[in-house]
């Protein structure tokens, strides 16, 4: 997660406070970390405040900035996911995929990663070099190098194995203007595939709700397939990974950033029938279910159906289809037309993605 | 998922909807029981396809809501205790208490754990024998078999740092006390469908007699429900007040004999107190004699609980179908998901919470609402 | 309350005397209790909630009823706008559901 501090003025937050700035707890809890609106309460409440100097800011997946006439996208992301290694992936494949997609979706080309890392004493070193070497293979696929990191260790009882950071820097191409504030009406709302297959891999072996299932996590590389987007036209308006928190909190994002209403229809949701079982069993929304190798794009009614063929040749899109659209309506809210034709909102969830018994 | 999805077909809805609609001839308010019920229908969106005619009241079936605050106070305390793993089902992680839920009793360094089944805390006792492992046994009478068994193999196998803190409540009793409150607008209930594939569905003909309502035993799919308002529709229309079975599939009128027996064995009924609506008599189980050895409340003697609702918490007019979320002054304003005033607001079944999750649109606009500053609800985005 | 899902059976094994199973909802299996449902058998199907099967699924049930659906409004194909006929009895506006499901 980042912030664009950039100079140029943003989309204007005015309204956009909540009476009840922080919910009412002196500590952090774990659903401040959910990637849902509590994690965003942190953000906007606690730590833009001390960062910015009160001047407006949009929260996007990468930080654009001028610098020497260039623009350069700057991000940083840190992992701590459990198991670390699942099916399909590894906290290493997050690591290095996490930070090139968040640049990727700045419409910056990544180049080059950091790397940190806080080791728990007494965790096995083997298990530190099979991270590192999925980092590293990760990177080569990528085309990024990673070029500079750092090592501490925390005492046994204080880490959860391996936790990673990266922070990644990338040029964004002249021409190029994508921004989570650059929704409008009319836009086409198009997913580059399948939803909820990462969150419902991980949640297969997180122990105490273990099922079985063949899923592997989607956790993949997304720049190849911006830059083929680009190819067909450098008007994107928004680009955006849905990770924690699912679709249904990067579209709630947007919609708030660029003040638009977005219209879903849950007919066209590309819902694997794996996700679509899973999600039943726990009871859990599959909209709000974390992807990793997937990016949400507002294009121009104009480019969609070019773009739409772009992203399908290319393999990381090969499930690209349009779900919803940009509407006047309901500003900053993301209604979803239900199978039934009735209306529904589509939120973010509060915190944690926790299973249900009701 | 197979008998799932062609449950769901909209085809078919279509048709149940057809049949509604030629059927009813003038309003009817009818109650559906279970909170995973109002789940659905506001999901989906089914009560804005009925007939105008036609009103749900939601029913106070959602255990997460009507668990007791004093119950809810009692956990907490139980969960900041050292040395003990306290195991919930997710849904009660955000409820909150007089004072916190929780999640704030985690961060400030409870074990508390989120399991999926109550045998996933049986097996953290056994995997911790130097821990007091306390399971937090909520639920109607669906969950009670699987929490019975549960402290049935605790005895069985002795295993002694394992207890279960016990607020389970039953459905036919608050049907009764829902029917007997004077200002009561039910004309029928859509009965809880799993909790009659426990229970099966003697104890609904004596009510549906003595408060002259049809009593429809409904699922949970929107087929299911719209079948359930269907048949009800049909009894209210034809002057008949009698039990119906609409989820054969999984329903018949002996439920579960294996289950009900085991809940005769673990479990003795009480009196017992909704959050929200007060206290129900005989609607409550707490563990019998044989089983008191694995009490929590027994074993952590809690003591005196001095409990504080918030005042301007509505949840139990929601409850009892008095008035609708949306009614109440805190809905969407002081009272949201992400910072709840009452349970009805924190379970995602709650009406609150399912009003708010899926209803926004339909809301009066926020203008037309007095809003403290900010120019719309909070936690839009 | 009570979400609990259908599966079907795939696998019978007992566990220091408490019999369990592996269910398979569509995509995902989950090892279950079948305590309460003891006699069930392989491909059957049962309702599970929180890790405990509550009841065999009555499959025959299940089929019969989704074929009376199927079957609701057929005679109005046959025989002319019945509901439409009613509605107009009943002094109500012939419902439009065009808007509502399409």
């Amino acid at each position: 997660m980042a912030t664009d501090v950039s100079i140029e003025p943003r989309a204007s937050f005015d309204g956009w406070t909540c009476p009840l700035p922080l919910r009412d707890s002196p500590n952090v809890v774990m659903g401040h970390g959910g990637g849902g609106a509590m994690s965003a309460e942190l953000v906007e409440h606690l730590f833009l405040p001390a960062f910015t100097d009160g001047a407006p800011a949009t929260l996007g997946d990468s930080a654009v900035l001028d610098v020497a006439g260039a623009r350069l996208a700057f991000s940083t992301d840190s992992f701590v996911v459990r198991p670390l290694f699942f099916p399909g992936g590894s906290i290493g494949d997050l690591a290095v995929n996490g930070t090139v997609n968040d640049l990727a979706m700045s419409g910056a080309t990544p180049l080059f990663l950091s790397a940190g890392f806080i080791l728990e004493e007494g965790v096995e070193l083997a298990t530190v070099g099979a991270v590192a070497e999925r980092m590293g293979e990760a990177a080569r696929l990528a085309g990024v190098r990673i070029v500079t990191g750092d090592t501490k260790v925390v005492e046994s009882g204080h880490g959860d194995g391996v936790y990673v950071n990266t922070a990644g820097v990338g040029l964004v191409p002249d021409g190029v203007d994508v921004r989570p504030d650059r929704a409008r009406p009319g836009d086409q709302v198009i997913i580059s595939g399948d939803i909820g297959v990462h969150g419902v891999a991980i949640m297969s072996v997180r122990e105490g709700l273990e099922f079985g299932t063949e899923l592997s996590s989607d956790c993949r590389p997304l720049n190849g397939l911006v830059a083929t987007m680009l190819g067909v036209t450098q008007d994107l308006h928004v680009l955006r990974d849905p990770t924690r928190g699912g679709v249904a909190t990067s579209l709630n994002e947007i919609a708030t950033a660029s003040d638009v209403g977005i219209a879903l229809d849950e007919r066209l949701l590309p819902i694997p029938d794996v996700v679509r079982d899973a999600c039943s069993f726990l009871g859990l929304d599959p909209l709000q279910v974390a992807n990793e190798g997937k990016l949400l794009a507002f294009v121009a009614p104009t480019d969609a159906d070019a773009v739409l063929e772009a992203m399908r040749a290319h393999p990381a899109g090969a499930g690209a289809t349009v779900i919803g659209e940009c509407v006047v309506d309901h500003p900053g809210m993301v209604s979803a037309r239900t199978g039934f034709g009735a209306e529904r909102v589509v939120d973010m969830p509060i915190g944690e993605q926790l299973p249900r018994i009701c | 998922m197979k008998y799932l999805e062609e449950f769901q077909d909209p085809e078919l809805a279509r048709r149940l909807l057809d049949d509604i609609q030629a059927t009813v001839t003038q309003p009817w308010a009818m109650m559906e029981v279970c909170g995973g019920q109002t789940h659905s229908i506001i999901r989906h969106g089914l009560d804005q396809l009925l007939p105008d005619g036609i009103e749900l009241i939601h029913g106070p079936g959602c255990p997460v809501c009507v668990t007791p605050l004093e119950v809810i106070d009692k956990a907490l305390e139980i969960a900041s205790r050292p040395g003990v793993i306290f195991c919930s089902f997710g849904d009660m992680l955000r409820v909150p208490g007089s004072e916190k839920d929780l999640f704030r009793v985690k961060s400030a360094g409870g074990d508390v754990r989120v399991v999926y089944s109550p045998m996933d805390a049986l097996a953290i006792a056994r995997k911790n024998p130097d821990r007091q492992v306390v399971f937090f046994g909520i639920g109607f009478e669906t969950t009670a078999p699987p929490n019975a068994m549960t402290v049935y193999q605790a005895r069985k196998l002795g295993i002694d740092n394992f207890s279960l803190l016990v607020s389970h409540v039953r459905v036919p009793p608050a049907i009764e006390a829902i029917m007997t409150s004077p200002v009561c607008r039910v004309q029928a209930f859509l009965a809880a469908g799993h909790v009659c594939t426990v229970m099966g569905t003697g104890e609904y003909p004596a009510l549906a007699e003595r408060f002259k309502v049809p009593i429809v035993v409904t699922g949970f799919e929107p087929l299911d429900i719209l079948e359930g308002i269907r048949r009800t529709v049909h009894q209210l229309e034809e002057g008949r007040h009698e039990v119906e079975n609409a989820y054969a599939r999984v329903v018949s009128d002996d439920g579960n004999p294996i289950a009900i027996e085991m809940l005769e064995d673990v479990f003795e009924v009480v009196d017992r107190s909704w959050r929200g609506i007060g206290m129900i008599p005989q609607s409550g189980w707490r563990l019998s004699q044989r089983y008191r050895r694995w009490d929590a409340e027994d074993r952590f003697e809690v003591g005196d609980i001095h409990t504080q609702e918030s005042a301007i918490c509505r949840s139990g007019e929601v409850l009892q179908g008095l008035i609708k979320p949306h009614e109440c002054a805190a809905f969407g304003k002081e009272c949201t998901p992400r910072n709840p005033l009452g349970a009805t607001m924190v379970s995602s079944e709650g009406a609150c919470a399912a009003y708010y999750l899926y209803r926004r649109l339909q809301v009066p606009p926020p203008a037309e609402r007095e809003t403290v500053g900010a120019g719309r609800p909070e936690g839009m985005g | 309350m009570c979400l609990a899902v259908p599966g079907e059976i795939t696998e019978i094994w007992d566990d220091d005397g408490t019999p369990m199973g592996r269910v398979s909802f569509g995509n995902v299996t989950k090892d279950v209790c079948l305590a309460y449902v003891p006699d069930i058998q392989i491909g059957e199907y049962t309702i599970v909630h929180v890790g405990f099967a509550l009841q065999r699924l009555d499959e025959k049930s299940a089929l019969e009823t989704l074929e009376i659906f199927r079957k609701m409004g057929e005679l109005d194909a046959e025989f002319g706008d019945q509901w439409g006929r009613a509605a107009e009895q009943a002094g109500m506006p012939r419902p439009d559901l065009a808007g509502g499901l399409s």
